[in-house]
């Protein structure tokens, strides 16, 4: 079972979502960090980290020696990442997008690989609770390639929780590609409730099933919540707004550990996740 | 031209809200425009409600495309594509295509196309409070950077015909491509930051790339009474790295209540102590040596 937790907005409470689900539900979860760009949820979960392990995209390496500047590589690059001056072969890294393109056209076979560093995975544990995360570096403008590799080092054997990036654009597709189940978090203003509609028509796009948690619930209007019964988009949980919770999430509290009551709601919140995701699959099946 | 860039890190600080509130108050004394760069989700429209005066689509890169009648099924393309876009029926996945087009160069019987993608829509506006750029990215699409790119460039060219001297522009969340396109060349960072550990966290990485553009930066911590330590720490980190403090704004739900209505803060209610610190943050801001350069750009003044 793999859960991405979005939003389209920012600041809704994905990671609130995604780290207390993760300590309610214990050691069969392993929770991912995609948001690579901002990753938050360690400085709540608090794993600790036993492994990290740097990560590159490769990016082409030009023998000059053996180059001719017949400018077949610049010419395939739809990326401009080369650029054939005089006798020289410039390679902008920033720009390459890692097709291989350029070493497979190579006439002379000139063109081998080396690395760009996109970022670090850190591997950890929170008691039992697995924990993964991506840190973009800083100046790296591609964020989908290290998502994808946070994806793929995930253990297939344990629910995964996905806390995935904002936005509807390639971070958060690569965040909730081929997931099971997107649960999409807002609050109801009409920021919260616009941003919804982006992401639903994203989560449409993929064909997952989604489930909605209102945060802060109970400030802004209730539009979110008639677009989400219209729409037919369960609404799962909700959050009212607690000056409490909103304190204890700036010191890195957990609602879970502050009000033990919570434990269930989340316990209770992936069962229905889970029902509802068997309930689609069956649905398949039979078509 | 100065450009003012609202950026935070973190999402859902208050970027949006604040830049309405400091686009009505640049209204009383400015001539600017508006510019929307996180197109990714952009909400700005929200409290602005522009009449579109012009619409422009935006086309960005192109996508494989496989002409069944061609196809041999030789297996080439599933081969060389490294983003496991080609389907075992020879389909290709939009959503996983690079476009990088190497299936297309290397495909033995040029059976496939490569279509440039229409992947949104930018607009040029008149709103309220001056003439507003902004755009709508198409859901999953890539190129967002170039989208950010291009509102900004034609909110600069906008400004330049209507002799506006001021471009406001609301920034996306992160430090990936749509930031880095976003702050490049901007007279002046504003960095909204809220109170908590994500906040602080995520402000921090955003200064560390702001470092690299050499821009200036200001600081305005937003929902400041949720934790007043963290407040303190995020003004002392911000002092450290170079970075003006413009102020506190408060946690109040009258920010909630004015999107709930469409207005920005300075249309909605009773002027309260709020909205005084809004304007004393934003009279900093305006008055502040970086956004009054003389045309000397100072680079002990950027943020370090």
């Amino acid at each position: 079972m793999i859960i991405s937790v979005a939003s389209g907005k920012g600041g809704t409470g994905k990671t609130t979502i995604a780290t207390n689900m993760a300590l309610a539900l214990g050691g069969r979860v392993e929770l991912l960090d995609c948001d690579v760009e901002e990753p938050n949820a360690h400085l709540f979960l608090k794993p600790v980290i036993e492994r990290t392990q740097g990560v590159e995209t490769p990016i082409p390496l030009v023998d000059e020696s053996k180059c001719t500047f017949c400018k077949k590589c610049s010419d395939i690059c739809r990326f401009n990442a080369l650029a054939v001056v005089g006798k020289r072969v410039l390679v902008f890294a920033e720009l390459c997008h890692s097709c291989g393109g350029c070493m497979l056209v190579c006439p002379e076979g000139a063109i081998t690989e080396t690395g760009r560093e996109l970022g670090t995975l850190n591997f950890g544990k929170r008691d039992a609770i697995g924990f993964i995360n991506g840190q973009l570096r800083v100046g790296e403008a591609m964020s989908p390639p290290l998502i994808k590799r946070v994806r793929a080092a995930a253990d297939p054997e344990r629910i995964t929780i996905i806390d995935a990036p904002p936005g509807t654009s390639c971070p958060v597709i690569a965040a909730m590609n081929g997931t099971d189940f997107v649960l999409l978090v807002t609050e109801p203003t009409p920021f919260g409730l616009h941003d919804l509609k982006l992401a639903v028509e994203a989560v449409k796009l993929l064909g997952i099933p989604a489930g909605l948690v209102v945060n802060r619930a109970d400030i802004g209007d209730d539009q979110v919540f008639a677009y989400a019964e219209n729409g037919g988009l369960p609404l799962l949980l909700t959050i009212p707004f607690d000056r409490k919770i909103a304190e204890a999430y700036s010191r890195g509290k957990m609602i879970v550990e502050e009000m033990p009551e919570w434990r269930q709601r989340f316990i209770d919140l992936y069962h229905t996740i889970e029902t509802i995701v068997q309930g689609s699959r069956a649905a398949v099946c039979a078509k | 031209m100065r450009e003012i860039v609202i950026i935070s890190g973190k999402g859902g600080t208050g970027k949006t809200s604040l830049t309405a509130a400091f686009a009505a108050l640049a209204a009383e004394t400015n001539n600017s425009v508006l510019c929307d760069a996180d197109v990714d989700a952009a909400d700005l429209h929200l409290l602005m409600q522009p009449e579109v005066q012009q619409r422009t689509d935006f086309m960005g890169g192109s996508k494989a495309q496989i002409n069944p009648e061609l196809c041999t099924g030789c297996g080439t393309c599933r081969t060389i594509c490294r983003f496991g876009a080609i389907t075992e029926q020879f389909e290709v996945d939009p959503i996983r295509c690079e476009g990088c087009g190497v299936c297309v160069d290397f495909c033995p019987v040029s059976a496939i196309d490569f279509p440039v993608q229409r992947c949104g829509e930018w607009y040029i506006s008149n709103t309220r409070f001056g003439p507003m750029v902004h755009a709508r990215l198409g859901i999953a699409e890539e190129n967002s950077g170039k989208l950010v790119s291009l509102v900004r460039k034609e909110a600069r060219q906008l400004a330049e015909q209507r002799g506006a001297d001021l471009i406001l522009t609301d920034g996306p969340p992160g430090i990936g491509c749509p930031v880095i396109a976003a702050i490049g060349g901007a007279t002046a960072l504003v960095i909204v930051v809220e109170p908590t550990v994500s906040g602080i966290h995520d402000m921090e990485r955003v200064i560390d790339l702001a470092a690299h553009f050499r821009v200036p930066g200001m600081v305005c911590v937003n929902k400041f009474d949720l934790n007043l330590e963290m407040t303190e720490a995020i003004e002392q980190m911000a002092q450290k790295r170079n970075i003006a403090l413009l102020g506190r704004a408060p946690f109040d739900p009258v920010f909630t209540h004015s999107m709930v209505a469409g207005k920005t803060l300075f249309e909605y209610g009773e002027e309260t102590a709020t909205h005084q610190r809004v304007r004393e943050i934003w009279a900093k801001i305006i008055n502040s040596p970086s956004m009054n350069p003389l045309g000397i750009v100072d680079f002990k003044a950027t943020i370090q």
